[in-house]
């Protein structure tokens, strides 16, 4: 059973606790998820998961405390490898989104490694998921400076520490940054952080495998933000497959999905966020700036799930379809 | 031997240099001077526009002394994989020699355009203060420098018209570089700083829009909200392109409204891009331009869902251009194709490169497009995934590509449906597209597929490479059979030394070969470079062992050679090796 006290806080990166447990929801997970976790194939121990930091940075209360307030079980990292902590779920419904933009650093600075590195990653690259290719220095293709630009819109949490981590975390460079030691060099070390407006937040639902980001700034009250959710989810919630046939007429895209009505008492979902200290709370008990400052993602949770059980992670995953072929 | 001597030595030079005059592009120009001696140095002598595909290709001295009435320069510095972190910073690329050189030769340059080059504030100083008439400085990817060159640019090119930022790395340093411009500028015609991090001078900068009567091109970054926006754009009506900056605000208030107003009278934009920070309600203010736009950039702005760009899409159906994010989903796509059916040009980038938390696009989207777009003939299409029945289909619909890009986001992926690889798919790519020029396959790929390529890509001149192929022999195919091949860009594929060392002179038709990851070692190398005395073999070391080592037999962890006419470069850091 996923064990609730898996998530890589601490920044150190040695802040798995436990490697017992480890092991254990390990064994779990992957049967469960081999499909939705490939990037674990390849993200074996010989590199190091920078956005585990992100993740438990996240989570936690800043750098290298609050295991305690994990409330979303990890199936948690499997493999844990002299204090570098794997690619961890912490969204129940999607689990590859973290894991594989955990494994964002690539292979390490040095020439051999990085060769064998990518090398070896290309056999593992069977696995139609795309997860992989997070493995990879300079792959995808991207121009480093649209990589910083999208990075950049991302939410940085509040706590000094680690927003430099934060941002460096999801550049795949950061791992070259650091073994380099040119940080000043590397224009993708700086972190860049801009006092800027966008707050993108993930946003994921039960049942549905792939999570979304949001913009909370682009909206101004929850009315809009729920709105913006309904559009999203309503229709999205089961268009996974490549294979759909569209028509002209079907640009609207609407999929026979009502309303989720997250706000007016949905009887299925309820809306819920993680807040700075690790807290899933309900989404619209406090006003909306403070609401902002405070939320790390939202998710869309049943309303069964929702009456404190805790997050049970198996549930979630069971229901998590295989969506590539 | 010219033929026509005869006749053309009583042919005034002044009408050799009319007629040239009309040969814009520089390899007209080269082909010219390759006609006669006489036609040669005319055209020497009135080229004003030179293009420098690599920097180190040739010396700047050399340069200015062929073509001694330059005007125009274009350089390019750096490999083509250092846009993707695979060149290690300080490898080079400055630009400051060449200043240097036209300052002492007395160019009178009016237009510097640079990819890939490292270029101090120093340089920029010395750049605003050198050349009286210069008018146009265009950056693309650029680094090294920062806002305080950007003010020398300002303050001192009198006649500046055009200055132009893609995609630079330029610290800011929280000066006032717009403030810089004086009150005597009025000359600019195009100014595009969208890649700027940080806030700029609101005011001056409406100041100097409301000053510039020519102004066509405005392209604004994140920091220049949606009021501002409003207030340049009503002095500033006749912009044929524009890039908005923040577009954020509530649609009910007057500032909205305003901005609504000013758009309607912006009949002129033909080009749109930004979007920078969005509100989506904010953008139906832009529909009523979207029926006259040729050129659509949102691949910056995350902030619109799908549904929107459908939206907004759906009112452009002049497009010819257009970028976009994988957001837009295979439905979009679809959109795309039955509304533009104009377009020439997409490009769909990664909104989350190393996420796979969202349904990225497939081959459906791309075959939609190539289906409804019959024009198309330039693709760039980062997806999930593709299948060969999916790229024969898009072969046939369009073999008019020009440049064909796909890059899967899991490399080696095979074909989605068949597991097999997708040599049959870029196979019929090659063989159909009969002017394919530039390439880049992506995906699970044999040797097969370069059998394809050296076999039908008669006119391709540039071609990337990643985890693809089994052996010496994809390479060899492409070697042996692409005859127009300029540029060739490898990496972690199982080429080596009998493919590097078949035809060695071959190199010496091509700008530049990169090859990293692959299976060349030192020896061939080293061979090579002593073989053919005109290519830059340079190994890229990173971890500094190689020099020591003695051993030969040890594999190149990069390698970048190019031809060129100076040797060794001098500037070359302690990590790369010229053999």
């Amino acid at each position: 059973m996923a064990s609730g006290s898996l998530d890589g806080s601490g920044g150190g990166g040695g802040g798995v606790s436990g490697d017992g447990s480890t092991t254990g929801s390990m064994s779990t997970v992957s049967k469960e998820d081999n499909l939705v976790l490939l990037s674990s194939e390849v993200s074996s121990s010989s590199y190091p998961d920078e956005s585990e930091l992100e993740l438990g940075l996240g989570l936690s209360l800043g750098c290298g405390g609050g295991a305690a307030a994990l409330k979303s079980s990890k199936p948690g990292s499997w493999g844990v490898h002299g204090g570098r902590i794997l690619t961890v779920q912490d969204f129940p419904p999607c689990v590859v989104s973290n894991a594989s933009s955990s494994s964002s650093s690539s292979s390490p600075t040095k020439p051999n490694n990085a060769s064998c590195g990518t090398k070896r990653s290309a056999d593992s690259f069977s696995p139609p998921r795309s997860g992989v290719s997070s493995q990879v220095v300079g792959w995808p293709p991207v121009r480093t400076y649209r990589m910083n630009s999208l990075v950049n819109q991302t939410k940085l949490p509040t706590s000094e520490d680690c927003n430099s981590t934060i941002v460096k975390s999801k550049s795949k460079s950061i791992v070259l940054d650091k073994i380099d030691g040119n940080m000043s060099r590397n224009k993708n070390a700086k972190p860049k952080v801009f006092p800027k407006n966008t707050l993108f937040v993930k946003v994921n639902m039960d049942g549905v495998p792939i999570g979304r980001k949001v913009d909370l700034n682009a909206h101004n009250s929850y009315e809009d933000l729920a709105q913006t959710l309904d559009d999203m989810f309503c229709r999205t919630s089961t268009t996974v497959s490549a294979r759909i046939s569209y028509t002209e007429e079907n640009g609207g895209m609407r999929e026979a999905t009502e309303s989720l009505r997250l706000l007016n008492g949905s009887p299925e979902f309820v809306l819920t966020y993680e807040d700075r200290d690790g807290d899933w709370m309900l989404v619209g008990d406090v006003p909306w700036e403070m609401f902002i400052s405070s939320v790390k993602r939202l998710r869309i949770m049943r309303r069964s799930e929702a009456n404190g059980l805790g997050f049970q992670e198996q549930n979630e995953r069971q229901r998590s379809k295989p969506i590539w072929t | 031997m010219c033929v026509f001597q005869s006749t053309i030595n009583y042919f005034p030079e002044e009408v050799l240099e009319h007629v040239f005059d009309f040969l814009s592009s520089h390899r007209d120009r080269n082909a010219v001077s390759l006609v006669c001696k006489s036609w040669c140095r005319v055209e020497r002598f009135s080229r004003e526009k030179v293009f420098v595909g690599n920097c180190y290709a040739v010396s700047p001295e050399r340069l200015l002394s062929t073509f001694p009435r330059v005007r125009s320069l274009t350089l390019k510095g750096k490999p083509h994989f250092a846009d993707f972190n695979l060149v290690p910073p300080d490898w080079g690329g400055y630009l400051h020699p060449w200043i240097d050189a036209m300052v002492k030769a007395r160019a009178n340059l009016e237009e510097l355009r640079l990819k890939r080059m490292v270029l101090s504030d120093d340089t920029l100083d010395l750049l605003a203060h050198s050349f009286p008439s210069f008018k146009s400085l265009v950056l693309v990817s650029c680094e090294g420098f920062t806002t305080d060159g950007l003010a020398a640019i300002a303050a001192n090119c009198r006649s500046l018209r055009e200055l132009d930022l893609q995609e630079n790395e330029v610290e800011d340093r929280r000066g006032q570089w717009l403030s810089c411009f004086p009150d005597s500028c009025t000359s600019l015609v195009s100014l595009n700083f969208a890649c700027l991090k940080g806030e700029v001078n609101l005011a001056a900068l409406e100041r100097l829009v409301a000053r510039c009567p020519n102004l066509r091109s405005l392209r604004l970054n994140h920091a220049v909200p949606l009021d501002a926006l409003q207030r340049i754009l009503a002095q500033a009506p006749h912009l044929v392109d524009l890039g908005t900056g923040s577009f954020v605000h509530d649609p009910d208030s007057e500032t909205y409204h305003k901005l609504k107003n000013a758009i309607q009278n912006c009949t002129s934009i033909r080009s749109l891009s930004g979007f920078l920070e969005v509100a989506s309600r904010c953008l139906p203010s832009i529909y009523p331009l979207c029926s006259s736009l040729t050129s659509l950039n949102l691949s910056y702005a995350p902030g619109i869902y799908s549904n929107e760009l459908v939206n907004l899409i759906r009112h452009c159906k002049k497009l010819e251009r257009l970028w976009i994010l994988d957001t837009i989903g295979d439905k979009g796509l679809g959109v795309v194709a039955s509304t533009c059916k104009e377009l020439q040009e997409l490009r769909v980038f990664p909104f989350d490169p190393h996420g796979v938390g969202y349904t990225a696009v497939t081959e459906e989207g791309l075959v939609a497009v190539s289906a409804g777009c019959p024009k198309l003939n330039s693709i760039l299409y980062f997806c999930q995934q593709m299948t060969n029945a999916a790229l024969i289909t898009v072969a046939k619909n369009c073999p008019n590509f020009i440049r064909f890009r796909l890059c899967t986001l899991n490399p080696t992926v095979p074909d989605a449906v068949t597991q097999l690889p997708l040599d049959e798919g870029f196979g019929a790519i090659v063989q159909s597209c009969k002017g394919l020029k530039r390439l880049s396959v992506s995906g699970l790929l044999t040797d097969q597929v370069f059998l394809y390529i050296g076999m039908y890509a008669e006119q391709l001149e540039m071609l990337s490479i990643a985890f693809a192929g089994e052996s010496d022999k994809g390479m060899l195919y492409v070697l042996n059979g692409c005859k127009k091949l300029k540029k060739l860009e490898i990496r972690d594929s199982p080429f080596g030394d009998v493919a590097l060392l078949a035809d060695m002179g071959k190199y010496e038709t091509m700008r530049s070969l990169w090859m990293s990851s692959c299976e060349v070692t030192l020896e061939a190398c080293k061979k090579l470079a002593m073989k053919i005395p005109r290519l830059n073999v340079e190994i890229i070391n990173e971890n500094e062992q190689m020099e020591a080592s003695t051993d030969d037999k040890q594999k190149v962890e990069k390698m970048y050679l190019y031809r060129t006419l100076v040797g060794p470069r001098k500037d070359a850091p302690a990590f790369v090796w010229t053999l």
